[in-house]
């Protein structure tokens, strides 16, 4: 089904040297972006710095900034984030997901939809959404 | 004759398309297999095929023609008489012309011209019908691929083997062949009509000339150039773009008429943005050079100099690249510029070559005065310094770097034009005035400092390179020695000295850059450019060169003096380093012996003095420097190897006598070194005699006149360095020499050592010679018999031994000592034992004395070990730990072997092994000394588990290939075999559970090395015990490297196909085996192999593991949380692989 792309020409930025880290299990540095066949760290879209982890308190806070402020993927981009880390750390973990503030038109709500567990228990019954959200999720487990 | 019907229904078979293929295929090659056995003569197939050749429809006789087609393609070997092949012929061409039954004729075509001379081949007239046929009826270009490809074929035969007949067909088979290859796009059979061309080009070279055939071939080619080719995945075609490339411009090349048409083409494609289309240019327009002739060329010269220019000197901006080739190219932007760079210079090198001679300059003088090249000489070389804007500046210094270096390269005549041209302007830019130079050398480095010319010194450096490669390719090449020298020669030989100054001086200034802080590339760059410099003057070739021997002896001074003082500048002492390897090694290549003198005194004598007396450059850089130069060449490493002999013996009296620990660490590197650098190098080299033998006996005898050596526990490791450097230098001796080491070591220890007498007989009461020296043996002593064991682990299996058993006894006596040493060098004499009448002996009686200390236990002991004291029953069971080691070792020598009497070592290991299980350990017991004696007893029994480590493992200290030793193969799997049964009834019959726990460990060391394929032969025994492993052994920290060598194990059966079917049946009990396994506190790679194994059982089948899936998931969710990184990742994959096994959903 072809259909007009949201964001026809993303710009592509390098992918970050990492270094070897032994403190947090860092997380979605593979996944792909529904839509283009780069990373979303290639995209800019979640970077390393935007990533806030306190072991102690046992909190996750990801920021992320969608390519576009009307980008009807940050959805399904946040949904993505939320499944890797829900199946990368330990439970102990509480996960916080939320878009950076301006760069999305509909940034409460989007907030609100992806923090909410119904909601998301709910969005991954769905074999449409749950097979977007692997087939995104598919390199980060090569 | 055979009877019709039965290959009659081949025929049927093959012309019914219904029938599957297989079928048809072997259909044919019955009915060829009759024809070649003369059960039927092709006349009879022919006549019986007739209502099938001749039949009315089209499918049947498309089908019928095709089979009898195969058949002949079939019978390319047999013998046919001219009758035959004649009518076939005709038949064949004529069927050319119906174009229904067209690929059956094509084949039929294509085996007739198949045929070799010797079993009949195809007449010329017959030939020539057939061309004719094909050129009047067969419109190659309407026809699907595979047709095309036969006709090409056809064609390619034709002019191949028929070439006199098409001859007279002329013009109409040449224009007939342009229609038929003309718009071809298919690949695979462009590399034909490519190869077509180039044969018909042959064939009609007198036409070409005349009329306009040569440039209607040219224009059918040229639209084919240059070869673009989109089509990734190359297997699909089985042909690659370098091929087609490749072919084509064979094609273009076959003709000198093509010249006109070829030369302009490619000029203009030259300039193309497309960086293939400028590499294949430039490799076709190389290759047109050498095909086309001088003469026809030298009118384009002037044009191709522009070109070659163009491309060289203005490399394509980056920016056009990107934006032109991204799409295609990708990422090889930077090798395409390279090949560019590559291809357009050996181009020119090709050009210059072609065009120059002493009689004809013009080409020459045309590169050297053209305008560009002189700017921008002029350009690079007024730039004081490039510390600015380095980057742009080396791209265009490079590139005309490279044209002056290969037009110097080309040949000493060249080489003459351009040092005169350019070279005394490069000197005159660097600074150097011979007037003043000559008196005093220093005055003008300061001048040179302070206006640096980094370009000039890289053009210099740049023409010293092209020049020295020049003599040294000349001299290859031929002996005329009179024309090498020419202007170039003394130019050089006048500016050596200063020169050297310059790079000398040049040297400094990285570091006044450093201060002013500056580009650190540029930095790295001179220093590259400084070094090189000065390697070039040194290594021109042997007696030609023009550098007098003051300066070469500057030269090397100048790199001693950076290995020795400026150590601290890593990248500089490295370059030295290499450049100094390089110029030994380019002395002894041209065998100059003055030379090597110079360099022997001034570098490498000065290197050896370094080893002995304290200095600031530290040992281990030292003998980096030693060993790499010492091993570039034969001349140079005689002298090296007695420096560092010397070192290695002055610091190991100092380490031994004086107690030096500076010299015992000193010590440690010298013989690493020794060890791994430079005795490798002498064996491999083999021109060395008996390396090391002197210093051994050296060694040896130091040892012998010093009384006094003391050893402190720290020096361990370097009894071991010792006794490898030992067993390394004897493992490379001749025999003769071993035997004289040996003689000299086993003299020197019984003379110094104070056994008694009889202490070197084994009684039947061995244990009562253990009583006087309860207490240790003296360093030396001890040091001696370290010896004297890897000299004996060391010797050939040739070499004689004289005393064998007195030899033997003294081993066996510190073997249960427990001096390990000992325990190894009997192994090695036993394995390596060539008489087979003293081998039972010898084995009788190890094996007697080993299995009485054995065999002791604590009651029929003589009575002074009876009183019931800790000391004794230490001494006792220690005794029997070093039995086991030693029996251990000697079971090894045999098995490799493949002795027999393996079985009753083994046994007696076992029964030792079981000897504790019924011994109760008991809290009623609460005299101390019986605890300690089941402990003791429990160590001893360990040790016996612990045995089949020893007898499976492979060791690095003895008993390998290295060493000389005997190894029959397959004797692990032989063992293996013989002791599983064995050891599974043993742990079956077993009740106590430490004696459990022994059985499964000695179990686990059986299994661990074993190939897959054996233990999966017996899955069904090992698999239980495999399993009760893991959960027995999981308990204690001191089993961990065991059980990882399990899980290996384990995890070769779940990714072998055979070993999955075994462990089916037991996945339940694997899986909660590995869960446990998850949290393994001792070791990560554990914990790590179990998680990879879980993963690799969501391959088994579904139904099996489904159940098993919530459990499973809640373990790993625990090892989300281990310490170390790679587990964690390890467990998000595993727990990938689990989740996504039954459903998309996060709620497992």
């Amino acid at each position: 089904m072809p259909r007009e792309l949201i964001n026809a020409n993303p710009v592509v930025h390098g992918k970050k040297e990492r270094r070897v880290r032994n403190d947090s299990p860092n997380i979605d540095e593979d996944i792909k972006d529904p839509e283009h066949p780069y990373s979303l760290e290639e995209l800019n879209v979640v970077s390393e710095d935007s990533i806030e982890v306190n072991d102690k308190l046992n909190h996750v806070r990801v920021t992320f900034t969608p390519t576009v402020e009307h980008c009807s993927m940050a959805t399904i981009i946040g949904l993505c984030i939320r499944v890797k880390l829900m199946r990368s750390l330990p439970s102990r973990y509480k996960i916080d997901i939320r878009l950076a503030p301006g760069s999305h038109a509909t940034e409460a709500a989007v907030n609100k939809q992806l923090n909410d567990k119904e909601r998301v228990a709910a969005a991954l019954e769905n074999p449409n959404l749950a097979e977007v959200v692997a087939e995104c999720l598919a390199p980060t487990f090569a | 004759m055979v009877n019709g019907d039965s290959w009659v229904s081949h025929i049927e078979a093959f012309v019914d398309i219904s029938r599957p293929a297989e079928q048809q295929k072997a259909g044919v090659n019955t009915v060829a297999g009759l024809v070649k056995n003369d059960f039927i003569t092709l006349e009879a197939l022919v006549k019986e095929m007739e209502l099938y050749l001749t039949t009315t429809d089209d499918t049947i006789r498309a089908r019928g023609i095709l089979f009898l087609a195969e058949v002949l393609i079939c019978l390319l070997s047999k013998a046919l008489d001219s009758f035959t092949i004649s009518s076939l012929a005709g038949f064949f061409s004529s069927r050319l012309a119906d174009w229904r039954s067209l690929r059956g004729a094509l084949i039929g075509c294509l085996a007739l011209l198949k045929r070799k001379s010797n079993v009949g081949m195809l007449a010329d007239n017959d030939a020539r019908t057939l061309a004719q046929s094909m050129l009047d009826n067969v419109q190659v270009q309407l026809l699907a691929m595979h047709d095309r490809k036969l006709c090409f074929e056809v064609f390619q035969c034709l002019l191949d083997a028929h070439s006199d007949s098409i001859a007279s067909l002329g013009d109409d088979f040449v224009y007939g062949l342009i229609q038929a290859v003309d718009q071809e796009k298919d690949p695979r059979c462009l590399v034909l009509t490519f190869h077509l061309v180039q044969s018909l080009v042959k064939l009609f070279l007198s036409q070409l000339g005349s009329e306009h055939i040569a440039q209607d071939l040219f224009e059918v080619l040229s639209c084919y150039f240059p070869v673009y080719f989109t089509h990734k995945i190359a297997d699909d075609f089985e042909v690659k773009r370098e091929d087609l490339s490749d072919a084509l411009m064979d094609a273009f090349c076959s003709t000198s008429y093509f010249e006109p048409f070829a030369i302009p083409l490619l000029l203009d494609k030259l300039s193309s943005s497309l960086p293939l289309a400028k590499i294949d240019s430039l490799k076709y327009l190389n290759k047109c050079l050498l095909n086309f002739g001088t003469e026809r060329m030298l009118q384009h010269a002037q044009k191709i100099w522009f070109a070659l220019k163009d491309v060289i000197l203005n490399p394509l901006p980056q920016a056009e690249i990107l934006s032109s080739s991204v799409s295609v190219l990708g990422g090889d932007i930077k090798y395409h510029e390279h090949k560019i760079a590559t291809e357009a210079l050996i181009c020119l090198k090709t050009t210059i070559l072609q065009f120059t001679c002493p009689n004809n300059v013009d080409f020459l003088t045309l590169i050297i005065d053209d305008d560009v090249v002189e700017r921008s000489f002029c350009s690079v070389t007024m730039e004081g310094s490039y510390s600015d804007n380095y980057d742009k500046n080396y791209l265009k210094l490079s590139a005309l770097g490279s044209i002056l270096s290969v037009v110097a390269n080309s040949s000493i005549f060249c080489c003459n034009r351009v040092f005169q041209d350019f070279f005394q302007r490069l000197m005159v830019a660097l600074g150097i005035d011979l007037r003043t130079s000559k008196h005093s050398a220093d005055a003008y480095v300061e001048i040179v400092s302070q206006k640096f010319n980094y370009g000039a010194l890289y053009l210099s450096v740049e023409l010293l390179t092209s020049s020295r490669d020049l003599i040294a390719t000349v001299l290859e090449s031929s002996n005329s020695k009179d024309s090498l020298r020419g202007s170039w020669w003394h130019l050089i030989q006048e500016f050596s000295g200063p020169l050297t100054s310059a790079f000398k001086s040049a040297l400094m200034i990285p570091n006044k850059i450093t201060a002013e802080g500056g580009n650190s590339n540029y930095k790295q760059e001179i220093i590259i450019c400084s070094v090189k410099g000065l390697e070039m003057l040194a290594t021109y070739a042997g007696e030609h060169t023009p550098v007098p021997r003051k300066s070469f002896e500057d030269i090397l001074e100048v790199f001693i003096l950076i290995i020795i003082s400026r150590y601290e500048e890593s990248f500089l002492w490295k370059l030295s380093l290499k450049s100094l390897v390089h110029i030994g090694s380019c002395i002894s290549r041209f065998k100059d012996s003055h030379m090597q003198m110079i360099y022997n005194e001034i570098v490498v004598r000065r290197l050896v003095m370094l080893l002995h007396k304290d200095s600031v450059l530290s040992l281990a850089l030292i003998l980096e420097a030693i060993s790499e130069i010492g091993t570039c060449s034969l001349d140079l490493i005689s002298p090296v190897i007695q420096g560092l002999e010397e070192a290695m013996l002055s610091s190991f009296l100092q380490a031994c006598v004086d107690e030096s620990s500076k010299s015992s660490q000193d010590l440690v590197l010298l013989l690493d070194c020794y060890c791994t650098k430079i005795l490798p190098w002498c064996h491999t080299s083999g021109s060395i005699e008996q390396p090391g033998m002197h210093f051994v006996i050296n060694i040896l005898e130091k040892m012998e006149d010093n009384i006094a050596f003391k050893m402190k526990p720290e020096m361990q490791d370097l009894l071991d360095k010792m006794m490898m450097t030992m067993k390394l230098v004897v493992r490379g001796c001749a025999e003769n020499n071993q035997y004289i080491i040996l003689e000299k070591a086993y003299n020197i220890m019984l003379a110094s050592t104070n056994l008694p007498s009889n202490a070197l007989l084994v009684s039947s009461s061995l244990r009562e010679q253990f009583i006087p020296d309860f207490c240790e043996l003296s360093c030396k002593s001890k040091m001696l018999l370290y010896f004297l064991a890897s000299i004996v682990t060391a010797l050939q299996q040739q070499t004689p031994l004289t005393n064998v058993t007195r030899l033997l006894n003294l081993l066996l006596v510190f073997t249960l000592k427990g001096h390990l040493p000992a325990a190894q060098a009997l192994a090695s004499v036993v394995n390596k034992l060539s008489d087979t009448v003293i081998l039972e002996e010898t084995i009788e009686m190890i094996l007697d004395s080993f299995s009485s200390v054995l065999s002791n236990n604590h009651q029929n002991a003589p009575d002074m070990f009876n009183r019931n004291d800790g000391a004794s029953m230490h001494f006792c069971s220690n005794l029997q730990i070093n039995a086991v080691v030693g029996i251990a070792w000697f079971g090894k020598a045999l098995l490799m072997r493949g002795h027999g009497r393996v079985k009753d070592i083994s046994m007696a290991i076992l029964k030792c092994l079981l000897s504790n299980q019924n011994i109760v350990p008991s809290s009623s017991h609460h005299q101390s000394g019986n605890c300690i004696g089941e402990d003791m007893h429990y160590l001893v029994s360990r040790s016996a588990a612990d045995a089949f480590h020893l007898l499976l493992g492979d060791s690095d200290v003895c008993l390998n290939k290295n060493f000389h030793a005997i190894i029959r193969p397959l004797y692990k799997q032989r063992f293996f075999s013989s002791m599983l049964p064995v050891l599974h009834s043993a742990i079956k019959e077993c009740n106590s559970p430490r004696t459990k726990a022994l059985l499964y460990r000695a179990f686990g060391h059986t299994i661990s090395g074993m190939p897959l394929t054996v233990l999966v032969a017996d899955a069904k025994k090992v698999l239980p015990l495999l399993l009760d492993s893991l959960s027995v052994l999981d308990s204690d920290i001191l089993n961990k490297d065991l059980i990882y060598s399990l899980l290996l194990v384990l995890s070769g059966f779940l990714v072998d196909e055979k070993g999955k079917e075994d462990i089916i049946g037991y996945v339940h009990i694997v899986i909660n085996h590995l869960i446990k396994l998850l949290s393994y506190p001792h070791m990560m790679l554990v914990r790590e192999t179990a998680i990879e194994c879980l993963t690799a059982i969501t391959g088994f089948p579904y139904t099996r593991i489904y159940p098993l899936r919530t459990q499973v998931l809640e373990a790993l969710a625990g090892a989300f949380d281990d310490k170390k990184r790679i587990v964690r990742q390890e467990a998000v994959k595993c727990c990938h692989a689990w989740a996504s096994m039954a459903s998309q959903s996060l709620r497992f």
